[in-house]
């Protein structure tokens, strides 16, 4: 070949370029319209959802097993598997029925053997669940379909527990499944939901595929987050993890996938340009970040050390840090609670609010005792949330005239080093930073992180007698007005005492595209009553 | 011949031998419990323990580790912590895609590559030579994510040629297969076809300079027939060299292309493991790797005979 032909022959193919393209493969064609793409906030490493506690296995989880209670969006529990409950007038004898029909994947019934089952392993790893146990008589089945749960003291909060939405939920299994040891995973998933779980596609950490349950028997309510009529509007979902943001925003905008659950803010923007897509608040009960202080050791042992760092802290540096300049997505929250929800409250939240008194703080300090110890700072780097905390963090202790100990890090080893109660110099630590989901802050019922009992309390390990009892009477609370009493007063002492330190409440959005349709706000992605054109 | 190779197979089992160890020892004294990562955000101190003594993390180190030994002997890669299914099925699940994207970006490297090296010494000097040096920088310069980016942007959001990620079976046909590889390939192959670009370019610059040279061109053969026939066969050695050495970094960066583009090859399941501390599969993908590693260069050794019979073990 010269150079003649050669040049001939790139020009010919340069022209069959441009005339043409290549055919594109199904998946840039446009999905089928049967088939929802769905980008999960997570990889699906696992699939037992009382086992693994993770929001993303807990979102997999509500697709194949269902409930026997579910909260609707404003949070009151409602009746799902249960077609019936009754209560003794002493508050101690629950019994509850199931709907007739309700089968499993496997064509079996439910019966409530299963049901009896199911409540006895959640009851094991849930906070409210081992509330229960500590006051359980007796769990058992009376008949196929009716079982009975007997206590030794009334639970008024029993509903909410069966339907809550917080992880773990009390997921209905075979009684065979349910029969595992709550701290082992199990292997077979058949649940009764209204999607089965396509186990010979699932690839653990890339794809996990859900097929139509077409036995599934829908309530006749309206679908509300975990409650009512649960109807499937298409045949599968594929969750297609994206472990990169640009390439989820690139294959959303390339219609390669439907759904995507937690785009990230800095990418947003460029979403909305794109006429085909929506975005949209994706949890109306959004997040509350947090930095938690180690009680056990200096400085901050001592209260006056922790109150310090509230009285310097601003909120909104720490939500600028987090989303940016939109003003949507975050407010400050000067207490430990979800904002918007029915418990909600200020009550002794003055310590985080108006301008920040750095020198109030400084004084504090010195009066805590505080003498230029090292304050080992435990920051997870790969995760963008704790990163961004870790570091407006690092600063306002260097404000403080504090010996910052930065330890970057990431999030496996912080889960690690949390968990040590060494002095901070010897493998321990003084503050990590993570964040709680806002489903999980509307009040303390599966809310860990604001626990006060000493060695049992999450890390940190905060004590406070004070704090505890408010919780108790919470509990024990029978009517709203008693619930609102005494979260005030829980929201006072757990600011007095310090538990840890909220930095604000935040948002983020979901992205679909425009011929999805359905899409509700909520605190998991509900794939019910969303439906797809071609 | 076979004596060698049979002594060469034999060799890796000591070196196998101490990855083991090595990987073992390496992840038991890493920090990072899967325990407390399985437990979730909320666990408690407690559930964390329980989690851990379910998994048999709290056993002495010689324990898991013979415990672990006596399973490899047996043909057992263990259990994932996580997913509950055994190493070897989620090795199984992930081992096509990164083998065709290794397979496909090595043809395409070496295709590129060496034509363009060969051309560069040919008109050394020359603006052909300029410009396939300035690419070579560019591939070394330009990290693998960038022109991964860059790539998803043009062909797929802009021109809507190929897909932006994701992986089709070959299983599914040709085409299918090829067209999820394609921008994965180029990414991760720019860096390599600058290496092999510029190392035939240097070798064949030295060996064109050789007496043989000047006698074949003496003899009247072509252009052709002295460059890839003369020439590229004795500078075959180091670029062979370069090629093997070369699949190593096509391990590390398949981390990084199978994350952009999100193909569920193995690059993406190490990752995946690392953060979560799935010891089990972590040791197997290294004991994989390992082997992957130590058979490359026993195939180069054997191709180096091929290539120069000179050359005896």
């Amino acid at each position: 070949m010269d150079r003649r032909t050669l040049l001939k022959s790139l020009a010919g193919t340069g022209a069959l370029a441009a005339v043409s393209r290549f055919p594109a493969p199904a998946l840039a064609q446009g999905a089928d319209a049967r088939t929802l793409r769905f980008v999960p906030q997570a990889n699906l490493a696992n699939f037992d959802p009382i086992w693994g506690t993770q929001y993303v296995v807990r979102n997999a989880a509500a697709l194949v097993w269902d409930t026997l209670y579910g909260v609707d969006e404003n949070l009151a529990p409602k009746r799902q598997m249960v077609e019936s409950e009754t209560v003794t007038e002493d508050g101690l004898t629950w019994t509850f029925t199931l709907r007739p029909g309700l089968k499993f994947h496997n064509g079996e019934p439910v019966l409530a053997k299963d049901a009896a089952a199911s409540m006895a392993r959640w009851s094991a790893r849930d906070p409210m669940g081992i509330m229960l146990q500590g006051i359980q008589e007796e769990l058992v089945a009376i008949d196929d379909r009716s079982f009975r749960w007997v206590l030794k003291k009334p639970f008024p909060k029993m509903l909410f527990a069966l339907a809550k939405n917080n992880a773990p939920c009390s997921f209905v299994m075979p009684e065979s499944i349910a029969k595992t040891d709550p701290f082992k995973q199990i292997t077979e998933y058949v649940g009764s939901g209204p999607m089965r779980f396509v186990k010979d596609e699932w690839v653990p950490g890339a794809r996990a595929v859900f097929a139509k349950n077409p036995d599934y028997v829908p309530r006749s309510e309206p679908a509300s987050w975990l409650a009512g009529g649960k109807k499937i509007l298409v045949d599968r979902i594929e969750w297609i993890v994206m472990p990169d943001p640009a390439t989820a925003s690139a294959a959303l905008q390339n219609g390669e996938v439907d759904w995507w659950e937690n785009p990230i803010s800095d990418l947003v923007p460029l979403l909305r340009k794109n006429s085909n897509i929506n975005v949209d608040i994706a949890d109306p009960l959004g997040n509350i970040g947090s930095f938690r202080m180690n009680h056990l050791y200096p400085p901050f042992n001592n209260v006056k050390a922790r109150r310090a760092i509230l009285m310097a802290l601003s909120q909104e540096d720490y939500m600028r840090a987090l989303v940016g300049s939109d003003d949507k997505l975050w407010r400050p929250i000067p207490g430990y609670f979800t904002p918007g929800t029915p418990l909600y409250n200020e009550e002794g939240g003055e310590i985080l609010k108006g301008k920040r008194d750095l020198d109030g703080a400084k004084r504090l300090l010195a009066e805590a005792g505080y003498k230029g110890e090292p304050i080992t700072c435990v920051v997870a780097q790969d995760q963008p949330i704790t990163k961004a905390q870790g570091d407006v963090t690092a600063d306002l202790l260097k404000q403080l005239g504090m010996n910052v100990d930065f330890v970057a890090t990431d999030w496996g080893t912080t889960g690690t080093r949390r968990a040590m109660k060494n002095p901070p110099g010897q493998g321990g630590w003084s503050m990590f930073h993570t964040w709680h989901a806002g489903a999980d802050c509307i009040n303390p019922a599966a809310y860990t992180a604001i626990r006060c009992n000493g060695d049992k309390a999450w890390f940190g390990w905060p004590n406070s007698p004070e704090v505890e009892n408010d919780i108790t009477a919470w509990f024990d609370a029978k009517t709203l007005d008693e619930e609102k009493a005494a979260m005030r007063k829980l929201n006072k002492d757990a600011l007095d005492f310090v538990v840890y330190a909220p930095t604000g409440f935040f948002l983020t959005y979901q992205a679909w595209r425009k011929n999805v349709s359905g899409v509700v706000k909520g605190p998991l992605p509900f794939p019910w009553g969303v439906s797809k054109t071609a | 011949m076979g004596g060698y190779v049979l002594r060469r197979i034999l060799s890796t089992v000591p070196v196998m031998a101490v990855v083991a160890l090595f990987v073992f020892s390496l992840l038991y004294i890493a920090p990072g419990d899967p325990a407390a990562i399985i437990a979730g955000d909320q666990a408690t101190p407690a559930d964390i323990e329980r989690i851990r003594q379910s998994l048999g993390l709290e056993r002495p180190f010689l324990v898991q580790f013979g415990d672990w030994v006596w399973r490899i002997l047996h043909g057992d890669l263990g259990t994932s912590i996580f997913t509950s299914l055994p190493v070897t099925n989620l090795i199984a699940q992930r081992i096509e895609p990164t083998v065709s994207l290794m397979v496909v970006t090595l043809i395409l490297s070496i295709g590129v590559a060496v034509p363009l090296g060969v051309a560069a010494a040919w008109k050394a000097g020359s603006l052909v030579d300029r410009l396939v040096m300035a690419f070579a920088v560019f591939g070394f310069s330009v990290p693998v994510f960038v022109i991964a980016y860059l790539l998803a942007y043009v062909f797929a959001l802009e021109l809507d040629w190929l897909p932006v990620q994701g992986y089709t079976p070959i299983a599914r046909g040709f085409w299918p297969w090829l067209q999820n590889l394609i921008l994965p390939s180029i990414a991760l192959g720019a860096v390599y076809i600058a290496l092999i670009a510029r190392m035939t370019r240097a070798t064949m610059l030295e060996v064109l300079q050789q007496d043989y040279i000047k006698t074949a061109r003496a003899k009247g053969i072509g252009q052709g027939g002295i460059l890839f026939i003369h020439a590229l066969k004795n500078a075959a050695v180091p670029i062979v060299t370069v090629i093997g050495l070369g699949i190593a970094a096509l391990i590390g960066g398949a981390v990084v292309t199978e994350s952009v583009f999100v193909i569920p090859g193995l690059g993406r399941l190490t990752v995946d493991s690392i953060l979560r501390r799935d010891y089990p599969v972590i040791q197997g993908l290294v004991l994989l790797f390992s082997f992957a590693y130590v058979l490359v260069n026993l195939c180069i050794d054997l191709i180096y005979t091929l290539l120069d019979p000179r050359i005896r073990y």
